[in-house]
């Protein structure tokens, strides 16, 4: 009961400071009405509150970005006051939860796209921002912050999940970048026989195995196989999904993937393809900086690392040029905020010049468009930036669509899958059945 | 003032407290679970409902057995505790830099602990394997990633983190022992095994009855390691109450069922502490707690 004794004691302190924080909001919003009464005119003083979750000792650069937008904005509109206030990552979602609950959310802040979104949405607590949804942001990324036709949140982050590989390991044992499943099999096959790991995979948390799941399904079935089979217009028992989890535990028979990958955490699994102990390693592009700038790594082994797009599928449907990712956090404005007007101005304003800043001053790839001609970045960002413009299809991580509920079925049939203790045929019947229970 | 008064007047800040911070939300727990509840926005009441899923969920179950396993795993743990306390009794060389080795998983916290036997279970570069591998085994368990040896990895690795604890409360009670009577026994010609079993273990029992009650119920609640070192996986194998709870409320949102989790934990651990009281109650002592 320890536990739960001090769960509600933080959910407690929570709001009490949430509280505090409201009686905040309302001194400064009467002021607001005030002053607007005197002047009568539209220059009236705003201030707009703005929660992130970029503090300054964990993500330095990112701070520093939001610093240098908002005092831009706050420049070219002085009657405009931005205030922040910055959590750290899970205080931030606790934080928001609670705030929510009392519909008293920041005028802007930040949110996840997918199920998050969801209670939100209905609940009527975010505005409604399609208008901000035009061209500068790539096809498919405002996707994950819609809600029937309506976007309520502007990605600022996008990944797409490339497979890094250890060129050097490739060169020694004679193997190939492998362009289908059958020549990716063939390269396991030799890495296997020199005693070498070909794949790490922490599947510890099932979120890494499952980008795995998603790609075969991809390949097999075509590009929206996983997001129609999630959203009812397919079933999940259909051929190709079924056949996407047969592969993949054939995959893990062969022995593809590093000795107890259920047991590894992804930072673990992260460190033996870092220490060179596996050839392949399936991750987001938020790793890039890892492979590029991070003078953590040594210089001799970031040089060795390239990466190539998921192999395709002999006879499948699916297209190399379609990802698996995600956009990450958004901005979000409020339903019932004071300021609507000048907080969409804002948010508007900030996803245009994260765009531009991003990439060079912190290594994150927005989610808007990116010129990479006049931008001098490591060839590898170059090169994911240019495969961005020509992607076909970009499939939301599984466990980000899917309620939480479906979501925890997945996982833990996506570890049952590489245990071996369900067939492909119930792998997808546990799916089907969780999906469609709601 | 009278008295009683006085006293009631010292007592109340405490009482304040300890209602506002246990009591009442442990009542709310027991409220929640009556509820359908996301964390977000309204609740709904549903009445029993959580309470009866709670009694046809398998996996509540078979996290209630790990829960069990691990309360029985600690308490026959609690000889080998015994017996190391029993050792450092006697007159053995460098007892006090033992002890103080002993004490040392007590220092650090769990999270840390977690670590560390991750790192020292690590299928391909831990410890734990590549001693087994010098020793010739040809592909040693990856020990946190199989459903048959994940329970017992962490299950050493809470003996580890509690050794210290128990050793302390052992070493304390014995002692307490008056010299005399062990050496009266040394005259009589007892060996060192007889005067430990026959009249230290006898004399501290009353302290051997509340450690038990203390690793049971500490066992039933039982969350830290388990939570850092697999989250209850891998596919819920290592699954106990209070994760299971835990990945319910926090983890899916899931707060109504969480909270029935919760109250449905407490009213195991209290039946089980009366249980073990009646069982072990004697007429001379009773635990007082």
């Amino acid at each position: 009961m320890l536990k739960k004794r001090l769960g509600l004691l933080f959910a407690l302190m929570l709001l009490v400071v949430g509280l505090v924080a409201c009686g905040d909001d309302e001194d400064t919003s009467s002021g607001d009405n005030g002053s607007s009464g005197d002047n009568g005119s539209s220059e009236e003083e705003v201030v707009i509150d703005f929660m992130h979750l970029w503090p300054e000792g964990s993500s330095k650069q990112h701070n520093m970005i939001v610093q240098t937008i908002v005092d831009e904005f706050e420049a070219e509109n002085e009657n405009v006051t931005v205030e922040m206030e910055i959590l750290g990552n899970e205080q931030y979602k606790e934080k928001l939860s609670v705030l929510g609950s009392s519909d008293d959310l920041p005028d802007v802040g930040m949110t996840w796209g997918g199920g998050f979104i969801n209670p939100y949405v209905s609940g009527n607590m975010f505005a409604d921002l399609t208008e901000l949804d035009t061209d500068i942001f790539i096809p498919g990324t405002t996707e994950a912050y819609a809600v029937d036709g309506a976007t309520y949140g502007l990605p600022l982050e996008l990944n797409i999940t490339p497979m890094y590989y250890n060129q050097a390991m490739f060169d020694e044992y004679g193997v190939d970048v492998p362009e289908t499943l059958d020549e990716l099999k063939a390269a396991i096959t030799t890495l296997n026989d020199n005693d070498m790991t070909p794949i790490t995979l922490g599947n510890r948390d099932a979120w890494t195995g499952s980008m795995w799941y998603m790609y075969l399904a991809d390949r097999i079935g075509g590009p929206s196989t996983i997001t129609d089979a999630i959203s009812g217009d397919i079933s999940f028992e259909s051929e190709a999904l079924i056949q996407a989890a047969a592969e993949l535990q054939e995959l893990v028979e062969m022995g593809a993937f590093i000795n107890g990958t259920n047991g590894l955490g992804n930072d673990e699994a992260k460190g033996y393809f870092i220490n060179e102990q596996a050839a392949m390693y399936l991750m987001a592009t938020w790793d890039l900086p890892e492979w590029t700038t991070n003078e953590d790594n040594p210089q001799e082994f970031r040089d060795s690392i390239g990466y190539f797009k998921f192999p395709t599928v002999e006879g499948g449907a699916g297209d190399i040029n379609s990802y698996v990712g995600g956009p990450g956090v958004g901005l979000f404005v409020a339903e019932n905020s004071d300021v609507k007007d000048e907080a969409k101005d804002f948010v508007g304003y900030f996803v245009e010049r994260w765009g531009e800043m991003s990439v060079t001053d912190a290594g994150v790839i927005p989610a808007t468009k990116v010129d990479t001609g006049s931008l001098d970045l490591p060839q590898m960002y170059i090169d994911i930036l240019n495969d961005l413009n020509e992607a076909s299809n970009l499939t939301l991580y599984a466990d980000v669509q899917m309620s939480a509920e479906a979501a925890d079925v997945h996982l833990n049939m996506i570890q049952a899958l590489f245990m071996g203790e369900v067939t492909p045929e119930e792998f997808a019947a546990a799916h089907e059945e969780a999906l469609r229970a709601e | 003032m009278s008295n009683k008064k006085i006293i009631a007047l010292y007592v109340l800040p405490s009482l304040l407290l300890l209602a506002g911070l246990v009591y009442i939300p442990i009542f709310l727990t027991g409220y929640y679970g009556l509820m359908e509840w996301n964390g977000v926005g309204a609740m709904e009441f549903i009445g029993l409902d959580n309470y009866m899923n709670l009694l046809q969920d398998p996996k509540f179950w078979f996290s209630a057995r790990n829960s069990f396993f691990l309360a029985l795993f600690s308490t026959l743990s609690l000889i080998l505790y015994l017996a190391v306390s029993l050792i450092l009794a006697g007159k053995i060389k460098g007892k006090e830099l033992l002890r103080k080795i002993y004490l040392i998983p007590m220092l650090l916290s769990s999270v840390a602990i977690a670590q560390l036997w991750i790192k020292i279970y690590d299928p391909n570069n831990g410890m734990l394997n590549s001693l087994l591998q010098t020793l010739g085994v040809d592909s040693p368990p990856a020990w946190l990633a199989q459903r048959e040896t994940v329970l017992v990895a962490i299950f050493i690795a809470i003996i580890w983190q509690y050794a210290g604890f128990y050793i302390i409360i052992y070493s304390a009670a014995l002692k307490g022992i008056p010299a005399s009577l062990v050496e009266a026994a040394e005259i009589d010609g007892a060996t060192p095994i007889q005067i430990a079993y026959k009249i230290k273990v006898p004399l501290i029992s009353g302290v051997i009855k509340t450690t038990i009650v203390l690793a049971i119920v500490g066992s039933l609640k039982y969350f830290d390691l388990i939570y850092v070192m697999t989250g209850g996986g891998p596919n819920g194998a290592s699954e106990v109450i209070a994760s299971y709870m835990y990945n319910q409320a926090f983890g899916i949102k899931n707060f109504g069922y969480g909270s029935a989790i919760g109250f449905a934990l407490l009213i195991l651990a209290l039946i089980t502490t009366w249980g073990i009281q009646k069982l072990t109650a004697s007429k001379n002592d009773s635990i007082q707690f």
